[in-house]
């Protein structure tokens, strides 16, 4: 019985979901094996084998599996998924984009967004946008999970002592090719890692107006997010969207701003440890779920906040 | 160039679903159905393709019950050429799904499959990078960009972060994210035209397709309540909660 972990990384370090992913995968109750595939992966290897918990670090290094293409991963791990009874992947892009294929070609219905393991065959995930949590069983032997990275408290990232095993790289695919990355550039945190997140919806009014949270979210040291409203209406990326289709999100606190409470928003942020909710409309679903409420207008409220701060 | 786009019969993204009162599934009686938000932008971005001639032919498939003839009626009404249905009544699961759609591909040849990326009802978002292993066809998943130019298709896609660029020769799987386009309106003219395209009803046997399915659903709960906080009064009050209270400051 061994369970093989997919690392998530950047090249130079083990990415945060990578250690709330081990966390689910610990709970299956088997060994663990944490695979690190990239090129020039240099001494993350070694920094991996730190990790607690993890019994062996697998690396592969080669070109061709520099960028994460899901053809050449899946190939990765299919080389040595036979040794495996679960192979269980973070739910991030990344993680969504690769498992299926995994999945598929071991003939195994995979598992995705696990929100918790019941028994090594058994499991909670949501669906209907995270109005139902329904408990699955699965009758294949071998399971391919991904995993709701925010219900699972991250293992520590030290006190382990793992050995380092190298692989042989699977051939490359070269049906695919990688033709650029446009990561946005920011000084903030990451959404999906932030402590503290400011997010604004509709009610923030145009592009221009959602400027008014970025002196709080400074003031904070927060990420910036955004409802699925805000996005459709331009305001700004489609990578701030925090819900069910856009980032899910867990952050000790989460101020919405201007958002009524779609349950889609919902869907991505009510796992937040304190959640703040500003807006001038007292019956808006979000004020269900807020810790704290504030029924005011926002352009004078959030000024006022980062004032008194 | 012929595109295949699979649809998925769905519960209407406007219904709030409710769990049975014994928990064994949602209760899906005397709910308003339709076609998966994702996959209306899949069938609208194929329907474009061929407005500008990178394509020929749209054909739209569905995997469900009878009724998902009713979604692939919208999707001909979109501007799909002719639609598959694989009538059966079991609960499919996204592997079933993926080797149907694997033995339509071998049957109608396109050269491309453009899918939803997720169902709004199971939040799986497998089945096209299922298809596309099964087939052995290179994957774009999360779309926000198709350009077909020849033998090849150049798809940018979200990813955590950003987007990136890829470059995939035909014949390939694309999936569909919510920035891809915004599908148009069906009109009244189109809807009473698509009454009258092609239909084709097949079952899983004829396609020699087991999909029996490998999970159970053990209990289906409505997630954990979140219990509604307090209104402060004013901006200081608040931050004097979050301060002394809260101790996220």
């Amino acid at each position: 019985m061994t369970t093989l972990v997919i690392a998530e990384h950047d090249g130079r370090q083990i990415k945060g979901a990578t250690l709330n992913t081990l966390a689910a995968a610990q709970k299956l109750g088997a060994d663990i094996h944490l695979l690190i595939a990239g090129s020039s992966l240099g001494d993350l290897a070694q920094a991996a084998t730190q990790i607690s918990g993890v019994a062996q670090v697998l690396v592969a290094d080669a070109d061709h599996l520099k960028d994460e293409l899901a053809e050449n991963l899946a190939a990765q791990i299919l080389a040595i998924a036979g040794g495996y009874d679960a192979i269980v992947f973070p739910g991030t892009t990344s993680g969504k984009n690769t498992a299926p294929r995994v999945a598929a070609k071991l003939d195994v219905q995979q598992i995705s967004d696990i929100i918790s393991v019941e028994a090594p065959d058994t499991f909670k995930r949501p669906m209907y946008a995270g109005n139902v949590i329904a408990k699955v069983k699965t009758a294949d032997t071998k399971r391919v999970l991904t995993v709701r990275t925010t219900a699972f408290d991250p293992i520590a990232a030290t006190g382990g002592s793992a050995t380092i095993t190298t692989l042989t790289p699977a051939a490359a695919v070269t049906k695919s090719r990688f033709a650029g990355r446009e990561l946005a550039k920011s000084e903030r945190p990451e959404l999906t890692a932030a402590k503290i997140i400011v997010s604004g919806g509709r009610g923030m009014g145009s592009a221009e107006a959602f400027k008014l949270l970025e002196p709080l979210a400074d003031k904070l040291g927060a990420a910036m997010g955004a409802s699925r409203a805000a996005v459709d209406a331009g305001y700004v990326p489609n990578d701030w969207q925090v819900g069910q289709t856009g980032k899910i999100v867990a952050p000790q606190l989460y101020i919405a701003v201007g958002i009524s409470g779609a349950i889609q928003h919902l869907a991505g942020m009510k796992d937040s440890k304190v959640i703040v909710a500003i807006n001038k409309d007292a019956d808006a679903p979000i004020f269900g779920v807020a810790d704290y409420g504030l029924v005011a207008d926002l352009f004078q409220a959030v000024p006022e906040l980062v004032a008194k701060l | 160039m012929k595109i295949l786009v699979p649809v998925k019969r769905v519960v209407d993204y406007n219904v709030k679903v409710r769990v049975k009162a014994d928990h064994s599934d949602v209760e899906v009686a005397n709910v308003k159905f339709s076609m998966n938000p994702f996959d209306e932008i899949a069938v609208e971005e194929a329907v474009r393709l061929k407005e500008k001639g990178a394509a020929t032919e749209v054909i739209a498939v569905s995997a469900g019950v009878t009724q998902s003839q009713e979604t692939l009626r919208s999707a001909l009404a979109i501007g799909a050429d002719g639609a598959i249905l694989i009538a059966t009544d079991v609960k499919l699961e996204p592997l079933a799904v993926a080797k149907l759609l694997k033995a339509v591909v071998d049957k109608e040849a396109p050269k491309l499959v453009i899918l939803g990326k997720q169902a709004i009802d199971d939040d799986a978002n497998q089945t096209g990078q299922m298809l596309a292993a099964l087939l052995d066809w290179p994957q774009a998943t999360f779309a926000s960009k198709v350009e077909i130019s020849g033998d090849t298709v150049r798809v940018t896609r979200e990813i955590d972060g950003g987007s990136e660029t890829l470059e995939l020769d035909l014949p390939a799987i694309v999936t569909t994210d919510l920035r891809l386009n915004e599908p148009r309106y069906a009109t009244l003219p189109n809807i009473m035209k698509a009454k009258k395209k092609p239909l084709e009803t097949l079952k899983p046997e004829d396609l020699g397709v087991d999909v029996a399915p490998r999970l159970t659903l053990l209990e289906a709960t409505d997630p954990p309540e979140r219990a509604a906080g307090i209104k402060v009064a004013d901006v200081a009050a608040l931050v004097d909660k979050l301060k002394n209270e809260a101790k996220v400051l």
